[in-house]
Formats: C-alpha cells, sequence, structure tokens
C-alpha cells in the first residue's frame, strides 16, 4: 500500500493572518512523511482537508457525536474534530484515502459496505469504513457489545443501519473466519 | 448480501428488476466524494452569518466597522448592503395550482423573507449579517465583533396562541398570523356525525423533528473569469429552480448561472427549497470578485435549516353499529414557523392523505397554516403524510378502542378494495385533478403484515400479564402516498463517438443511487450494456430544464423521461444503422449495444462505428450526410396522475414501566411501490426512510422554549438513532404496478418515514392499556412514557 519510496504530502500554504501561535509539526499520513506549519487552534479535520487536500475526511456535526470525521491515528479511531492538529505531533494517521490509494483494489471492508449496500449517500462513510477496518485490525475477534459500542460512535441518515451491519459482519466474518 | 445472492437477470435478459451493484460506490468508498466543501476553489473566501439571537425582535443599530478591521476579514455586510436584492420567495412552492384555486380557493399570503434582516428578526438563526474572510477561522472570529442592538418584541412559539384575536402581528403588513387555509368538504358529515352510532373525538400533536443530512447544507459561488458566468456547486435537491432564483435575484439571464448538485450527503426536503445563504453567496462571489464558499455548521442546521412535522389535529371519526367509518372530521393546524416559505405543499399534502387507504364517505377537512416565532417549517421526507397519518392511525385506534373491535380488523373493514381500483376519494388531489389511487391492493398489505406480527402472540402474551415490569403490546398503521408529483421531468440521452452512452436527467441524487438505476432503465430502453451509460444528474448545463428529486418524483419522472428518450434514442439508432449499412431498418434489431439484421449471418455495426463517424480530413462526405453525433434525444416526462404508494406497518413493542424505556421486538413493513427497478436501492430507501420514523417517534424533537429559543441545537440534545436503537426490519412487498407509467413505477422515497410514528405510537398505547394510557403526542422518550403512566387516568 505504502509506496517504496514515501514522497512527503505537500501541506498547501496556510492562509494569512491567522492570530494564534504557530508550531512546527511532523507526521505521517498515509504512510508519507508531513511536516507543516499550523496554527494552534487548527482541527485536525480541517489539517486534513484544507492543507493536505484529504477531503475524504467528512465533518458533519463539529462536536464529537456524528463520526463522520474518524480517521486512524497510530491505528485508534479518533475524532478529527476534537483533536487539533498539533496534538497529532509525531503519530501515524490513515484517512480513508490510504486504504486501496490509486486503483488498489477495495479493502475488504471497503467491498463489503459496496456488496451489501451499507451505504447510501457516502458522507457518513468513510468514518464507517475506517471505524469497522479498526475493528478488523483487532488481534481477537470482536464481539456484538464491543461492534455495537464502536458502530454507535456513528450516525448515518440514509440507510437505517441494517446494510452498515451485515457490511460490518461480513468484513469481520471474512478477518476472523464466519 | 452479497453479490452471490444478488438476483438473477430476468429471463429476458432485462437490467430493469436486478439488484445491480451501485456505481456510485468506488468512489465514496475511496474517499473520492466530491461534495460541496470538498470542491477547491483557489483564492476562495469563507462565509459565516451572525444569526439572530432573538425569536422576535426590533433591530436598532448594526455596526460592523471592529469586524471589518479583524484579520483576514474581506467583507461585511448587513441588511442594508442587500437592499437593493429583492427579498425571498420559493416561487414554485407558493404556487396555487389552477383546478385547486378553482375548487377550493385556498388563501396563501406571501412572506417574501428579507436576504439579511434589516428592520426585525422572526426566528432564533435568521441571518443578520454575514462576514467574508480568508478562511471560516478568521469569519467566525470577526462574527463576535459585529455589534448588534436589538430591542425584543413578543414571542408566539405556540401556533394556537398565534391564532387568537389579541396575538401580535409578526408579519405587520398582514391581518393576522395565518399564512394559509384551505378547507374540502365531502357529502354530508354533520348529517353522519349526527347520526353515528360511535363517534371519537381527539386532540392529537405531531411534534417538531428535522431532517438532519449528515451533510449540512453548503454552496459555493465563482464567477469563471473566462465566460463570465457564474458556477454554482451546492447541495440543493432542485438545482434548476436554485439556478432560476439565483438569476431573477441578480437579475441575470439563466443562461448566465450554471448550477451543479455533484455529490450531495443527504437532502430529505431540508435541501429542496430556496435559503437566502444560496441567493447572498453568489452575490457575493459577484461583488468581491473571489469565489466564496459557506458551509453551515451542525448548530446552524439544526437551529436555521427548516424545521418539519408539527402540527396539531383535532379529529373525529364517526362510525355505524358495524365499525364502518361514515365521517370524519379534522381541524389541522400546522406550525409554518417565521416565513410562508412553501404554501399549501405540507398542509395539502396532510389533507388529501388524511383518508388514506380507507373508505370514508363523508369529509370535512379544515387546515390553517401558522406563523409563528420559530424557525421555518417545510416539506421533511413525508411532508405532512406522517402527521395526518398520526392523527388517522390513531384515531382509528381509539374508534377501534371504543367499539371494541380488534385495531387491525377495524382497519380491514373500512379498506379500499382492489376491486374499486382506480379509486376516486371525493377529494381534489395536489395538483388540482379529482384525487384519484390509480392502484393498489390494501387488504393484501394489512393480511400480510398481521400474519407477519403475530397479533394472537401478542395477545396471549398480554394474558399472560407483564412480566418484571414489562408490557408487551402491538400497532399497526397504515398510509397511502401520492408520488410521482409534476409537472415533469426531463432527461437527455446523446451517444458519445465512443459509443458510450450519455444520460442527463434534471433530478439530483443525494444518495438514491441514480446513477445505477436510471442506467438500468436506460439500458433496458436502448438496448446497450448496463456499463456504457453515464449518467449525469441535477447539472442545469446538461438538461435545460429540470425540477429535482424531492416529492418521491425521481424515479416515477426521471425514470420515465429516461425510459421514453431511450426508447426514442433507440428507434433513431436502427434508422442511422440502416442508412449505414443500406438496409430496411424493420431487418434490424439492436441488443447489446449492436445493431445488427435479423437474419443470421447479415450486416451489423456497433455504436462507436454509426455514432464514432467525424467529419476527418481525407473521409468522404457520408452519403446520408449524417454524423455520429446526431444520435440524441430529449424527453420531458409529464406524469397524467399520481402513482400511488402504499404500506401496512406492525410494530411489537416491550414497554418498561419502571424505567418508561421500549424496545422494539419486531418491526414489520409490507410496502407497494408498483415496479421495482432495483430491489436493493428499493429495500434501502424504505429502510432509511424507517429509521427516521423511528427516530421521530421515539428520540427526536426540536425543543423551543416559551422564550422561543431552541433547546436542541446540537446533536447531544437533538438525538439522531444510532445503530443501536434501529432494529432490523421484517420486510415484504406487494407489486400492483402503476397505470399512470409505462414502467409502471411509484415512488417510494418518502414511504418509510410516514407509518412508524404511528404504528409504534400505537403499539406503546397497546402495551400500557392496563394503566388506561392514550398516546396524543410523540416522541416517545423514557420520561414521557413514565409521565403517560403517572397521568394515565387522570385524563
Amino acid at each position: 500500500m505504502t509506496p517504496s519510496v514515501p514522497t512527503p504530502l505537500a501541506a498547501r500554504t496556510p492562509p494569512l493572518a491567522e492570530p494564534s501561535a504557530w508550531h512546527e509539526i511532523s507526521l505521517t499520513v498515509n504512510g508519507r512523511p508531513v511536516t507543516a506549519q499550523v496554527e494552534s487552534r487548527l482541527l485536525l479535520s480541517d489539517f486534513l482537508r484544507d492543507r493536505l487536500g484529504l477531503t475524504g475526511t467528512h465533518v458533519g456535526c463539529e462536536h464529537g457525536v456524528c463520526g463522520a470525521c474518524t480517521v486512524l491515528v497510530d491505528d485508534e479511531p479518533v475524532r478529527t474534530c476534537l483533536i487539533l492538529a498539533v496534538q497529532c505531533r509525531g503519530t501515524e494517521i490513515r484517512t480513508v484515502e490510504g486504504l486501496a490509494p490509486g486503483d488498489a483494489p477495495l479493502t475488504s471492508v471497503q467491498q463489503a459496505f459496496h456488496e451489501c449496500h451499507g451505504m447510501q449517500c457516502g458522507f457518513c462513510t468513510p468514518g464507517f469504513v475506517l471505524t469497522t477496518t479498526a475493528l478488523t485490525e483487532q488481534s481477537d475477534r470482536p464481539d456484538g457489545e464491543q461492534v455495537a459500542d464502536a458502530l454507535s460512535g456513528h450516525l448515518c441518515r440514509c440507510t437505517g443501519y441494517r446494510n452498515i451491519r451485515r457490511a460490518v459482519c461480513q468484513a469481520l466474518g471474512e478477518r476472523f473466519g464466519e | 448480501m452479497s453479490h452471490d445472492s444478488y438476483p438473477q437477470p430476468h429471463g429476458d435478459g432485462s437490467w430493469i428488476g436486478r439488484s445491480v451493484p451501485r456505481v456510485e460506490d468506488d468512489r465514496l468508498l475511496r474517499g473520492n466524494g466530491r461534495y460541496v466543501d470538498d470542491i477547491a476553489l483557489p483564492g476562495a473566501v469563507e462565509a459565516a452569518f451572525l444569526r439572530s439571537p432573538h425569536a422576535h425582535a426590533r433591530i436598532d443599530s448594526v455596526d460592523v466597522s471592529a469586524a471589518l478591521a479583524a484579520p483576514g476579514v474581506v467583507a461585511v455586510w448587513t441588511g442594508d448592503d442587500v437592499a437593493d436584492l429583492p427579498a425571498m420567495l420559493n416561487k414554485e412552492e407558493l404556487r396555487t395550482p389552477p383546478g385547486l384555486a378553482e375548487l377550493l380557493d385556498p388563501v396563501v399570503r406571501m412572506t417574501p423573507m428579507p436576504l439579511l434582516a434589516a428592520d426585525k428578526v422572526l426566528y432564533v438563526g435568521q441571518p443578520v449579517a454575514v462576514v467574508f474572510a480568508e478562511n471560516r477561522y478568521l469569519a467566525e472570529d470577526a462574527l463576535e465583533l459585529v455589534d448588534v442592538r436589538y430591542s425584543p418584541l413578543a414571542v408566539l412559539v405556540d401556533p394556537e396562541l398565534s391564532l387568537t384575536p389579541d396575538a401580535p402581528l409578526l408579519h405587520e403588513e398582514l391581518p393576522d398570523n395565518t399564512a394559509v387555509t384551505v378547507a374540502t368538504r365531502v357529502g354530508d358529515p354533520d348529517t353522519a356525525f349526527a347520526n353515528a352510532h360511535a363517534v371519537v373525538s381527539e386532540r392529537f400533536e405531531a411534534h417538531r423533528y428535522v431532517a438532519s443530512p449528515i451533510e449540512t447544507r453548503a454552496i459555493s459561488a465563482q464567477v469563471d473569469p473566462y465566460s463570465g458566468r457564474l458556477t454554482i456547486w451546492s447541495g440543493t435537491q432542485t438545482p434548476h429552480r436554485l439556478r432560476d432564483a439565483i438569476a431573477h435575484t441578480l437579475g441575470l439571464g439563466p443562461a448566465a448561472v450554471h448550477v451543479i448538485a455533484a455529490d450531495v450527503g443527504g437532502g430529505f426536503g431540508q435541501k429542496g427549497i430556496l435559503y437566502v445563504e444560496e441567493l447572498i453567496v453568489p452575490h457575493a462571489a459577484r461583488r468581491i470578485g473571489r469565489p466564496v464558499l459557506w458551509r453551515e455548521d451542525r448548530n446552524e442546521n439544526l437551529t436555521s435549516s427548516s424545521h418539519a412535522r408539527e402540527q396539531i389535529h383535532r379529529i373525529e371519526l364517526a362510525a355505524d353499529s358495524e365499525g364502518l367509518i361514515i365521517a370524519i372530521r379534522d381541524r389541522i393546524t400546522v406550525n409554518f414557523g417565521a416565513y410562508n416559505m412553501t404554501g399549501l405543499v405540507v398542509p395539502y399534502n396532510s389533507l388529501c392523505h388524511l383518508l388514506g387507504p380507507y373508505r370514508i364517505p363523508n369529509v370535512d377537512i379544515d387546515v390553517v397554516g401558522v406563523l409563528t416565532s420559530t424557525t421555518f417549517a417545510t416539506p421533511y421526507r413525508g411532508a405532512g403524510r406522517p402527521e395526518t397519518v398520526f392523527a388517522m392511525e390513531r384515531a382509528m385506534d381509539r374508534l377501534a378502542a371504543e367499539l371494541g373491535i380488534e385495531p387491525e380488523k377495524l382497519r380491514a373493514r373500512n379498506l379500499v378494495g382492489p376491486d374499486a381500483m382506480p379509486y376516486a376519494t371525493g377529494l381534489v388531489d395536489r395538483s388540482g385533478r379529482p384525487q384519484t389511487y390509480d392502484s393498489g391492493d390494501y387488504p393484501e398489505l394489512l393480511r400480510r403484515a398481521v400474519a407477519k406480527a403475530d397479533v394472537q402472540g401478542v395477545r396471549a402474551r398480554q394474558r399472560a400479564g407483564a412480566r418484571n415490569g414489562k408490557y408487551v403490546g402491538i400497532g399497526f398503521a397504515m398510509y397511502i402516498e401520492a408520488t410521482g408529483l409534476g409537472p415533469f421531468e426531463t432527461a437527455r440521452i446523446d451517444i458519445a463517438p465512443s459509443g458510450r452512452v450519455r444520460l442527463a436527467i434534471g433530478a439530483p441524487s443525494q444518495g438514491q443511487g441514480h446513477r445505477t438505476s436510471m442506467a438500468q432503465i436506460a439500458a433496458d430502453a436502448i438496448g446497450v450494456p448496463f456499463d456504457v451509460i453515464d449518467v449525469v444528474g441535477g447539472d442545469t448545463e446538461a438538461t435545460p430544464f429540470g425540477v429535482g428529486t424531492i416529492a418521491s418524483r425521481a424515479l416515477v419522472n426521471a425514470g420515465n423521461a429516461t425510459h421514453r428518450a431511450g426508447r426514442l434514442v433507440r428507434e433513431k439508432i436502427v434508422e442511422a444503422a440502416a442508412r449505414r449499412l443500406g438496409v430496411e431498418a424493420d431487418g434490424l434489431g439492436l441488443s447489446d449495444g449492436v445493431v445488427a439484421s435479423k437474419e443470421p449471418g447479415g450486416p451489423s455495426i456497433g455504436l462507436a462505428e454509426l455514432a464514432g463517424r467525424a467529419p476527418l480530413p481525407g473521409t468522404p462526405e457520408p452519403a446520408d450526410g449524417r454524423y455520429g453525433t446526431e444520435i440524441s434525444e430529449t424527453v420531458h416526462f409529464r406524469p397524467p396522475g399520481f402513482a400511488v404508494s402504499s404500506g401496512a406497518h406492525a410494530a411489537v413493542v416491550e414497554v418498561d414501566a419502571h424505567t418508561g424505556g421500549i424496545e422494539i421486538l419486531h418491526y414489520v413493513v409490507v410496502h407497494d411501490a408498483g415496479n421495482i427497478v432495483n430491489p436493493m436501492i428499493a429495500e434501502g430507501q424504505v429502510t432509511g426512510g424507517i429509521a427516521q420514523g423511528i427516530g421521530g417517534a421515539l428520540y427526536e424533537e426540536m425543543v423551543y422554549g416559551p422564550d422561543g429559543q431552541p433547546r436542541t441545537g446540537t446533536y447531544m440534545d437533538y438525538l439522531v438513532p444510532t445503530s443501536s436503537e434501529i432494529p432490523d426490519l421484517d420486510m415484504e412487498e406487494t407489486f400492483t404496478p402503476s397505470p399512470m407509467n409505462d414502467l409502471g413505477v411509484k415512488g417510494l422515497g418518502e414511504g418509510g418515514a410516514i407509518a412508524p410514528q404511528a404504528v409504534l405510537a400505537g403499539a406503546v398505547e397497546d402495551a400500557l392499556r392496563p394503566f388506561g394510557v392514550v398516546v396524543r403526542r410523540g416522541p416517545l422518550s423514557p420520561s414521557r412514557v413514565r409521565d403517560l403512566i403517572r397521568t394515565a387516568g387522570r385524563t
């Protein structure tokens, strides 16, 4: 998945006249090193979207409830609207764009959401996919309660959740066996 | 469900009727969706709106000097800065159809909305000023520096108080706070009530809740320096209407405005109307000379984007000794909020869906739409139907209790039968024609729902008594939905020189999967493989006319336009092939993208060869003088009447009398939407609608204090259900094709959302029958259920 020689992701120049303090941060995003100047108050969601152009991270509520902006920070699902970019210094971040870069085949989790029709408008989908990805990367199969708990951190307004549960079930079945 | 379990192609090889996996998904799964906020416009400034903190107040002064001096601020506007632009009206929605005007003479009063409030504010959240800055952070910093002085005025939150003679006027140019009145009478309801064996008389309230798409509203605008035109990216459900409104407001021709509804993160009606922000942003792009982007935050979406559902029904049913309903009377009060945005749409939908699937000969319905000091209310998935079905089905349950008949049996006794189709209700439909149910088998819907729900099992458990304070109950609800609202939708099909087929439709998608389902229709109509079709929806350059994806209309209107355009293009392809091959068109057939002689071994030609003929140097002038790109067809489908979908829901719940908690043990839905193009997508639409209905029934409410302050302005207070709250559904379909269109389809986007409030209220009431509880209002939160138990028998 990661290119053999990682090329840094270029961060866009920040806008003029930010009034708050600035920090230089270095971190890894989708396997590539990134170094950028960020102001204290810049949310990770806005850093990913506006500075790195990774717009697959969707902002739905900006107060940590809907889960649409979830990414994996050091393999853990994190709401990027509740964390500042400067707090992510030295971390490894994975966004939805990093799962199957370019024309790479969809991951089994992505494929499951497609096959089970676990998505309609697609806005909440990257968050669900990343949380499910984290579930499949656990060493032990998560039990029903853990799965329900993980999914309850995400809102979907289109599907009624049934097909999302099916997709998660399929992905976990492929990873851990039926 | 996996690929393996998708239904196989029909014997005739048609694409319609198959659960074709969505072509939309791959892009969205890779994070390559293009929602408005994802589309980078270099040099864009971001807008942030200052909104009224008062529900009703006079604006004494606005001082923007400090905001203008803030870092990164490009411009700050107040009402005075946009005073030269006309106030906003949702013109199309406010139009009364001629037939309706003639027969019922409804009153619809216009309340144009200023783009930015200048004199007074009428709800918390009304835009008062707007800051344009280098980014949203800086714009919001500057918002805090805008100094507005208000003199608060009297607040009206309760629509019934708003109607009292001494209520303060919210719109001073109007004689009172009434925005809409409409009434209808059929037969002789007064005599029927006087002679009735039984009458129930109740007051039911549908509470206010909201669409809450996970993507909030957003719009960006850019003047293209090359063409000079305005390019608009918007999450709108009605791009052509938005184009016309922007052009009108800015004094431009429609050709000077290009609206593209790209990926949209759910709409549900909330994005189907026009808002002032959608006029200010394009204006700013022109005046400031830079691209402008605005994206709503969640608090703005909850408090300031349109609300819905709040109605009061004073409903009466009269029945004879056999349990046949002989008359209905309803006085419906619709809380419009601060502005009349969409006129008759919701009130009249409530009126003309009240009878539902039931045969009722004498009818007396009055509806009044009332202005209050709350955010304006407009259509949201169901648009007046969930409210009216809540009242009707609750009244049916009360009548069943009064008569001592099982609720499902009372319903069965009063249904319109399949042999009565097409059935004329005696009312006038929303387009002003005699209301007719085109098709359906309502008794079969109910039979199947009853069979699946196991009424006897529930009754046996009830007889055995509550266990650990947990009470079981069952509820039923039925509805009809007139779908496929006109006036038209457009489909244009072009055969590209590559042989690929481009289908453009007026209706955009907010997750409904048009790129898949419309391509299925086109593939069958033309005779080409599914995967050579590219679908464009909601781009005003791709189709000159269009209406949009609202009112369960896209599949009926755009689908049938696509079908007809496809059939016409098919003819053109065959004719072009006949000319090219020098044979008679009669002797040719088209399938799988190849036109071939019906005789074995005869000539054939593929689409690319046919459409790819170009006037290149060195090629002779074609004998027929035609080039490939001329294979094109545009169709505007105008539905002759409504395609009426229908459904029966049943729910079994367990209510914990100690905690007030409700568990849905079994949720049954049997629905009919005629022929189904893509069963997987259709099932997803119905499921999603039911989830929103369950949210409204049990969790969601937009609450206002008596001061007009919204109290549920975040997702911590406004409870959208998660996966844990929505059970798996037990779903079945019946198929009664609509005779109103070639495809025999009916709309189903809204249907699922119509019945859950009614069915769950009925089930909870049934469970709590030992306490004598009557459910008159939702949502059935634990505290409300506890209140019901505590106060039961006292009302």
